[in-house]
């Protein structure tokens, strides 16, 4: 039998009946954040009581927590074998084991073991195998945590006529004793005939590991990671006061024929106190490009030294045109003003049209009006018409629960050409080309309440993110990933070709593979002749887009607004007219009810 | 014939926990795996466990290109998976309505836009990804060709001497071994369900030559017309040597146990000449070849894939007891072999009249990769020869390319379009010509060393060493392989060398040049410039010291500067 939302069976050998009504009538209006704070600090209150030696009732595990990772990198298979016949012998000897291919394995996931073998072999010229190069990296990496806690060994797999026997091995092996690891049992190095030497090792390392791992352990306190520093208040950075992030991974994410230039970005939050939540944005405050700034300069003739003064502040006109002002969109402000100091009849014109001049903006910059209609201003007049900077929000791509201390951004390097001249984005251009990884970026959290995963972990989920409208769903799985939730997940995913522009693709089929996500419908438009889109996909698959609807599915909506957000409504209208049986005005209606229920959500721009 | 007919004799079977491929084949339900399912799974475009193998079985191999691997796995992107065909073409013969079907399919949907001639006397797509496999195999089905059992563990495509349209000998000899391809080929309607949309067929199958496990590993089939080996009959399990009398081809001297392939550092492993059974009358031919295939099906090692190929079970149970179930099983009798001689392996470039007054051209394809370069139009040729071109094209297995039964009318065209783009360039040295590489990277998910890409810097390396030397009209059978699996039939050349790592080969000297005997290896794992090193000295040697018309490889063994590989199995590593 299932229980409704936010209601469990009655632990009745705990609590009494009244006592029962009582806490659910009080835990009845909250959200999941307000329960997830409440299992802290009800956690928090039985630990006082425990530490005021009141009689509480003290838990014997019954059996050890503690378990043996595996991890391996093969390319032949033999490290794969290798590991898994430890696996069994291990097995046999009572120890729980975790057996994991490198590639499947969260890196992070390192700080919290406690006994890890790695089985790696090496290749050509000392390289790591495929599946074992991200990990590889990692513990290599500035990234990589200390790991005090963790005991290891090492099976290395080689060929001796090889110059860089085993060194994937040796890497290993010397990263995790720098990172603080303690070695159980020196490494080994199999050469080509490996099958004596690691059954050998395989067989000392199971005795040696045997007592520890199977040995009975005691506690009193279940733990509840990270809830103590979880704080409901606000964080102190703002807009107007962001913190000073660093840029700890900026990569491309499309492949190297791919029309678009996407990137993941990684920004480390740390010791900020910073939380946030799948579904809200980062703000990111940018500088304008210092070349930019001297194309204004150079086509004004405007000496770039020159000071101007902003509210009481003092600069040079180049400085304030890097830190201050908005150049990379077009605003008609800015027009208004050049023309009160450089008067010109065809700008007038195209001023006084404000059809036409919503169109010329939209593919300018500022200094493409300057370099159309060219004018003598001064360095003062310059600083008048242009409007302060402002920071651009991205809807954010990770959940803290798997990322901690870090934020995730997909962002889309905007980049055209107005008249021969290449033109980029303010905050993209910043944060694609010329921020680098360990450069200080501003940033701030803006919360966004109709963007939330549902309340209920069982409710299924639809979520349509074609582009870098992806984002805030692969914060929405991490989360609904590390939640454990039962609930089930469909992505719509859509960009030009499958090859070059499939977002975070290895990280879907993980999601798929491990029974997170339970449905995928790709749309890439330039695979075939006809243009094919996400609103086609919901249309195909328009039977079962209701039926989950009907079964009390949350609808998302994430990119473009322009076109995709319409076709997608457009196309969920339709289903819900046809399989609902209903007239396209009761469909709307349909629709509008699940928009107040909180049950269609947008977060297009 | 099915096993059944025949008991096996359990002393020469191995016995042990069968292979993982073994099961594979067994769960496959004849070929079919779950392939169907894997082909509308539009997360990935690549196949999974199992299907990765199977679709072998179809003639592809799922690979990526390996040189943005590491780049897209960073990029969060899986490995750019595509997968080579490999057509069955026995003989190697395509017509011009045929070369112009594949043309235009590598054009419009293969990464490479290439058509690649290969060693197995056929062609490949490289880079077809999978939205468009089924209308890759729906395009070939359509002008006649099939990819059926050219991989996998089954006989591949059947080789036959080039350019049959000589002599009625090979015209006879074409028809051989297109009857034992065809005889030879799995009966599953596996490929037409999945490929070709066929029906669905619901009775019982069975595979009553191959067995429903297929065979223990690959098994490669030839026929041969002396004195020309360029089908290299010592890298083929079975091979049909044609005996001719009075012009009319009559029977074959059966060689079997041949193979090249060998594991790095496993010397168990090793490169084998086949072994001459004796000859038969024309007519014995199928019989013997399912023979053959039917005593490697169930004498074959099926614990070890290392060890599973035919050359091994003769090794293992004896070449005696091998021939003797053959005959039993096929109801004939060996008798003593023919003579006939091996003197070349070489195409024969340019033009030839044949007996019926018809022309062949034989054209030069680097590496036998076609494609269009600049200023050497090479793919843009052969179509425009095929839209004019009334004979056929014969793919060699040195991976050239004959334009052959040309009218006399049609001759000064063809030979200008050939020449216009590039298919004809005088001066291609006689090094170049007895050059040759598989393909490896960076598609090949075995390779482990460049070969292609390699090879037309290497042989530029070669020929400037002749010159130094004084002997730059010489040359010297020399062959690049990416990996010890040996598709570039390193194993029989002068100068082989077989991938190790980046950069690096292991270098074997002393074969011959009609492909008799194997290279052994002089050096192990070193780079190239170490190996050019060394031929530098050699050649000198060889032009100084050499007797007249002493190949390079005869001189190295004349000289012992390595000793000759008689028996591979004890002097191979000796």
């Amino acid at each position: 039998m299932s229980s409704p939302t936010n209601q469990a069976v009655v632990p009745t050998a705990v609590l009494n009946d009244s006592q029962w009504t009582q806490i659910n009538n009080a835990i009845a209006p909250l959200n999941r954040d307000q329960l997830t704070w409440m299992s802290g600090y009800l956690a928090g209150l039985a630990n006082q009581q425990a530490a005021g030696a009141i009689a509480a009732p003290t838990v014997e595990a019954v059996s050890s927590n503690k378990k043996l990772t595996i991890l391996y990198g093969s390319q032949t298979g033999n490290a794969k074998a290798i590991a898994q016949e430890y696996k069994a012998k291990a097995e046999n000897a009572g120890i729980a084991v975790n057996l994991q291919n490198m590639a499947d394995y969260k890196a992070k996931q390192l700080k919290n073991e406690t006994h890890v073998v790695v089985v790696v072999s090496t290749h050509g010229e000392g390289d790591a195998p495929d599946d074992a190069v991200e990990l590889h990296e990692f513990v290599a990496s500035k990234k990589a945590p200390k790991l005090p806690d963790l005991s290891f060994a090492v099976i290395g797999l080689g060929d001796t006529s090889y110059e860089f026997f085993c060194q994937t091995a040796k890497d290993f092996d010397q990263r995790l004793e720098a990172l603080g690891a303690k070695r159980v049992a020196d490494r080994v190095d199999c050469d080509v005939d490996y099958d004596s030497a690691a059954e050998a090792f395989i067989d000392q390392l199971t005795t040696m590991l045997k007592d520890e791992l199977t040995a009975k352990s005691q506690s009193q306190v279940v733990q509840l990671p990270g809830l103590s520093t979880v704080s409901s208040a606000a964080s102190e950075y703002t807009k107007k006061n962001p913190f000073p992030a660093t840029l700890s991974e900026s990569l491309k994410i499309t492949g190297r024929d791919s029309i678009k230039d996407i990137r993941h970005i990684e920004i480390s939050l740390e010791d900020s106190g910073i939380q946030y939540q799948p579904g809200d944005a980062v703000g990111i405050w940018f500088t304008n490009d210092p070349q930019l700034a001297d194309e204004f300069l150079s086509l004004l003739d405007i000496d770039g030294e020159e000071t101007v003064s902003l509210g009481d502040e003092s600069l040079s006109i180049r400085q304030a045109l890097i830190d201050k002002f908005e150049l990379t969109l077009g605003y008609p402000t800015f027009v208004k003003s050049y023309l009160e100091t450089a008067p010109n009849a065809e700008l007038q014109a195209l001023f006084e049209d404000k059809n036409k001049l919503r169109e010329y903006l939209a593919e300018r910059q500022i200094v493409d009006v300057i370099r159309e209609f060219p004018a003598k201003i001064t360095a003062e007049q310059l600083a008048r018409a242009l409007r302060p900077l402002t920071p651009r929000l991205y809807s954010i791509a990770s959940s803290q629960a798997d990322v901690e201390d870090e934020v995730h951004l997909t962002v889309a390097l905007v980049e055209y050409d107005v008249d021969g001249n290449k033109r980029q984005g303010g905050a993209s251009g910043f944060l694609s080309n010329r921020l680098d990884e360990g450069q200080q970026v501003k940033v701030f959290i803006e919360e966004n309440n109709n963007f939330r995963l549902p309340e209920n972990p069982d409710t299924p989920v639809i979520m349509v993110g074609p582009g870098t409208g992806i984002a805030p769903f692969r914060a929405f799985m991490q989360q609904r990933a590390e939640d454990d939730a039962q609930g089930k997940n469909w992505l719509f995913f859509g960009n030009p070709s499958f090859t070059q522009d499939f977002l975070y693709q290895t990280e879907w089929q993980r999601f798929v593979k491990d029974g997170v996500v339970d449905k995928v419908s790709l749309a890439f438009s330039r695979d075939q002749k006809e243009k094919i889109y996400v609103q086609h996909r919901l249309l195909e698959n328009g039977e079962e887009v209701y039926q989950w609807l009907e079964e009390g599915a949350h609808f998302y909506v994430c990119g473009d607004a322009t076109h995709m957000a319409k076709d997608v409504h457009d196309a969920l209208v339709s289903i819900v007219a046809k399989f609902g049986n209903k007239s396209e005005e009761q469909a709307e209606e349909y629709l509008t009810e699940l928009r107040k229920a909180k049950r269609y959500q947008k977060d297009v721009y | 014939m099915s096993s059944q007919e025949f008991p096996i004799d359990k002393q020469f079977v191995v016995e042990g926990k069968l292979s993982e491929n073994e099961r594979i084949k067994g769960d496959s339900n004849l070929l079919r795996g779950t392939i169907s399912e894997d082909l509308t799974d539009d997360l990935t475009g690549g196949f999974t466990s199992d299907n990765f193998q199977l679709i072998r079985f179809h003639g592809m191999y799922q690979q990526d290109d390996r040189d943005i691997r590491a780049e897209r796995a960073k990029q969060k992107l899986e490995p750019l998976q595509n997968v080579m065909l490999r057509a069955r073409l026995p003989g190697g013969i395509i017509t011009p309505d045929q070369w112009l079907a594949i043309d235009k399919f590598a054009e419009d949907h293969s990464l490479y836009g290439s058509i690649r001639l290969t060693t197995r006397q056929t062609f490949q797509f490289h880079g077809v990804l999978k939205p468009q496999i089924k209308l890759m195999h729906q395009t070939l089905n359509k002008v006649g060709i099939d990819s059926i059992a050219t991989a996998g563990d089954v006989n591949r495509n059947v080789l036959c001497t080039s350019n049959p349209v000589e002599s009625v000998v090979h015209q006879q000899a074409y028809q051989w071994a297109k009857k034992i391809s065809e005889h030879l080929l799995p009966k599953t309607k596996a490929y037409a369900e999945i490929w070709l949309d066929g029906e669905k067929v619901e009775t019982t199958e069975e595979e009553p030559i191959l067995g429903n496990n297929y065979l223990p590993r690959k098994f490669k089939t030839t026929v041969v017309i002396p004195p020309h080996n360029d089908i290299d009959v010592h890298a083929n399990d079975l091979n049909f040597v044609a005996i001719a009398e009075q012009g009319e081809l009559v029977g074959f001297n059966v060689l079997v146990g041949g193979g090249l392939a060998m594991t790095h550092g496993d010397h168990t492993t090793f490169p084998r000449k086949a072994d001459d059974f004796g000859y038969i009358s024309a007519e014995h031919a199928l019989d013997v070849a399912a023979a053959v295939v039917s005593v490697q099906r169930d004498w074959g090692n099926r614990v070890n894939r290392k060890n599973a190929k035919t050359k091994y079970t003769l090794e293992r149970v004896g070449v005696e007891n091998f021939k003797a179930e053959v005959e039993k099983r096929a109801g004939v009798s060996f008798a003593d072999s023919r003579p006939y001689e091996f003197t070349s392996r070489g195409d024969r470039f340019g033009w030839v009249e044949g007996v019926d007054g018809k022309y062949h051209l034989t054209v030069f394809i680097e590496n036998g990769r076609i494609l269009d370069y600049p200023g050497k139009t090479l793919k843009t040729g052969c179509a425009e020869i095929a839209k004019i071109h009334t004979g056929d094209l014969r793919l060699t297995a040195n991976q050239n390319l004959i334009i052959a039964g040309v009218e006399p009318k049609n001759k000064d065209a063809i030979e200008k379009i050939a020449r216009d783009n590039g298919l004809i360039t005088d001066g291609v040295s006689n090094q170049r010509m007895d050059s040759m590489a598989c393909v490896s990277l960076p598609t090949c998910p075995l390779a482990m060393a460049e070969a292609e890409r390699y090879l037309p810097s290497a042989v530029t390396d070669i020929e400037e060493l002749l010159a130094k030397h004084g002997i730059a009209e010489r040359s010297i059978i020399f062959r690049v392989t990416g990996c010890p699996n040996g598709c570039g039939r390193a194993m029989l050349a002068e100068v082989g060398l077989v991938g190790k790592g980046p950069g690096k080969y292991n270098f074997h000297l002393g074969g011959d040049r009609q492909g008799t005997r194997i290279p052994k290896m002089y050096k192990e794992n070193i780079s190239e410039q170490e190996i050019l090193e060394d031929l530098d000295l050699l050649i000198g040697k060889w032009s100084k010291d050499g007797q007249e018309n002493e190949a390079f490889g005869d001189f190295l063994i004349r000289t012992e500067v390595v000793a000759p590989v008689v028996n591979s199995a004890k002097d191979f590593y000796a």
